[in-house]
């Protein structure tokens, strides 16, 4: 083999390798998932699939009111993702080709939001719902999340470069008022943009944990991070049954993430680069 | 869709008339003012929902908390104002300092590895020919995974009788640790927890800066004599610096802010949860839930909150200055 030939070789080997770290824990939940927890406790540890993955999710099923989580997730993460995504693209639609007094002034207030951490306003906003009587309500994950700095910068920068202003021109002559130009030029225009974002809005609402953990108090109605979490708590020893219940977690986020993933991960890089 | 015709002749006419050069008097300037808002009407429509919003649930708890910060408060009574009380007790106490510093190490014990490792697989996909989508996607994937779910994960994949780590060393003929009971143990599932879920996303943005580099300034390195490793550090590195500016000033937000691993991972262990057998694994967010929502001392919350932004923001810029000067040292 030529020299170029092996280097190539070792080069994908250790790709391959590092692939391998990524997926290995995602495989070994699927093996935990698998099998028994009495099985799991043998020695050596056991690294094969087992047959007892529908019993482990009736398991979970019993255990805990997985099905009313997932529900309360899975409304959660749309509801944010369609705010965010319609309040989001039409507000950087704004930022990025209209210049109105005060717009730099503006623009730099949500660049401000930036650096603001999540724990300072996480009592406040407590309070606030308390106030609000929404504590324990799916309302008081959707309506602050739909505030989004980070997406209204990105849809912008995105705007700019993929919108041409002689679109806008031209309609702007045949009588298009600003909510005809956003909903008829802007939004065909930016859909690609509009799906990273859904999709990267989508996964952080799934994922979230902080904030629910603190808001929902309610027994009867929290996220499945949040009784995920309990789960683990009460039955921490049990692992076949707590693993299961992360497998519900993560495998349809997954599933949503690899229909989009090229697509996903070549749009995440622009946005971080730009960002 | 609206057909794009005669660009030229249409902007002329859309130009917005050029603004009076003759001064005009006071009044009028404040109307013509008042005019120009009220034009742009639909533009301030559009912004207006996110910045309600941004109004009552981000700008008005920041404040608020700031208020808190200098009052004691259980959350139900009235307030009491103590002025810089709170800051003096939290100088004072012991586990505060404790839980700065775990944070800190978890953080440079997850950063380092992470943003060296990014580095090194980013380099690695970039030369590769083939492949290179697979492999971009297969290292995202840790990042979306959920905390708590991976968080219960690494606990099992350490756990000191049952896991695989131990297994893995028990057949390498070494004892078995307790990964999850001691102080460094807690520290190295968190950080390695962390270094899993982040290395690839690192590694997506660096790929990102590196294909800006163009492929001439590796071939003439490589016509000077210069191998892949040379190149390494003699191209990569310098050329990706701001790029590595912005993963390090992102990991350092993010890891100073080191919450959920721990919640997670040591919450099953005696409670209240305050990072497990001797607070090995209490992080300073971790102390602010454990003092905010355990104990209900929202005054004392609202002063380890703003703490751990001014430590934020002291290690942003004690990071910049660092990899700043790095870069007048490397052009010069």
């Amino acid at each position: 083999m030529t020299r170029r030939g092996v280097r190539g070789l070792l080069l994908h080997a250790v790709l391959v390798a590092a692939v391998a770290i990524s997926v290995f824990p995602l495989f070994w939940m699927l093996v935990l998932a698998s099998n028994t927890t009495s099985a799991i406790y043998q020695v050596p540890p056991k690294l094969t699939f087992g047959s007892h993955l529908l019993s482990n999710l009736r398991r979970v099923f019993d255990t805990i009111d997985i099905i009313g989580s997932l529900v309360n997730t899975v409304i959660v993460a749309v509801c944010t993702t369609a705010l965010v995504l319609f309040l989001d693209s039409l507000a950087a639609f704004t930022f990025a080709k209209f210049e109105f007094p005060g717009r730099r002034l503006l623009f730099g207030a949500l660049l401000g939001i930036f650096m603001l951490p999540v724990q300072l306003s996480l009592i406040p906003q407590f309070v606030i719902m308390v106030h609000l009587g929404w504590v324990g309500d799916l309302r008081a994950l959707i309506v602050p999340a739909a505030a989004n700095a980070f997406g209204i910068f990105w849809m912008r920068q995105y705007i700019s470069s993929a919108v041409p202003d002689e679109l806008l021109d031209a309609a702007r002559i045949d009588g298009c008022g600003f909510f005809r130009q956003y909903r008829s030029i802007a939004l065909p225009i930016i859909r690609p943009g509009l799906a990273f974002l859904g999709i990267y809005t989508f996964i952080v609402a799934w994922n979230d944990y902080v904030w629910p953990l603190i808001v929902l108090v309610n027994p009867d109605r929290l996220t499945l991070q949040v009784s995920l979490a309990q789960l683990n708590t009460t039955h921490n020893t049990d692992y076949s049954l707590v693993i299961t219940g992360s497998l519900i977690a993560v495998a349809p986020l997954l599933a949503v993430f690899l229909l989009f993933a090229r697509y996903f991960v070549n749009d995440a890089l622009k946005g971080a680069l730009r960002g | 869709m609206i057909r794009a015709a005669e660009p030229t002749e249409r902007a002329a006419v859309v130009t917005v008339a050029p603004q009076a050069t003759r001064p005009l008097p006071a009044q009028a300037r404040r109307r013509s003012r008042l005019r120009r808002i009220a034009e742009h009407w639909p533009q301030y429509a559009a912004i207006s929902p996110f910045f309600t919003v941004f109004l009552v649930f981000g700008l008005a708890p920041v404040i608020f908390s700031l208020y808190l910060a200098f009052h004691e408060w259980d959350g139900l009574g009235s307030m009491h104002y103590v002025g810089l009380e709170q800051f003096r007790r939290l100088a004072d106490d012991p586990l505060f300092w404790q839980s700065l510093r775990n944070t800190l190490v978890i953080w440079a014990m997850s950063t380092v590895p992470t943003l060296a490792i990014a580095l090194v697989l980013a380099s690695l996909i970039n030369s590769a020919k083939r492949l290179t989508s697979f492999y971009r996607v297969a290292v995202f994937v840790p990042n979306i995974t959920s905390i708590v779910a991976m968080a219960i994960l690494f606990g099992a994949l350490f756990s000191t009788n049952f896991g695989l780590v131990n297994a893995l060393l028990h057949s390498l003929g070494l004892g078995r640790v307790h990964w999850l009971t001691s102080p460094w143990g807690m520290k190295v599932v968190i950080a390695s927890l962390i270094t899993w879920q982040w290395t690839g996303y690192n590694a997506i943005i660096y790929l990102a800066g590196l294909q800006a580099i163009p492929t001439e300034l590796y071939e003439a390195a490589k016509v000077d004599g210069a191998g892949p490793i040379r190149s390494f550090f003699s191209i990569t590195v310098p050329l990706l610096r701001p790029v590595i500016l912005f993963t390090v000033v992102v990991s350092t937000v993010t890891g100073m802010q080191t919450f959920t691993e721990p919640q997670v991972l040591f919450d099953a262990q005696l409670p209240p949860n305050m990072g497990g057998s001797g607070q090995g694994g209490l992080t300073m967010v971790l102390y602010f839930y454990h003092q905010t929502f355990d104990n209900n001392r929202y005054g004392y919350g609202a002063a380890i909150a703003w703490s751990v932004f001014l430590v934020v923001i002291v290690f942003v810029l004690i990071n910049w200055r660092l990899l700043a000067r790095g870069e007048r040292a490397a052009g010069r």
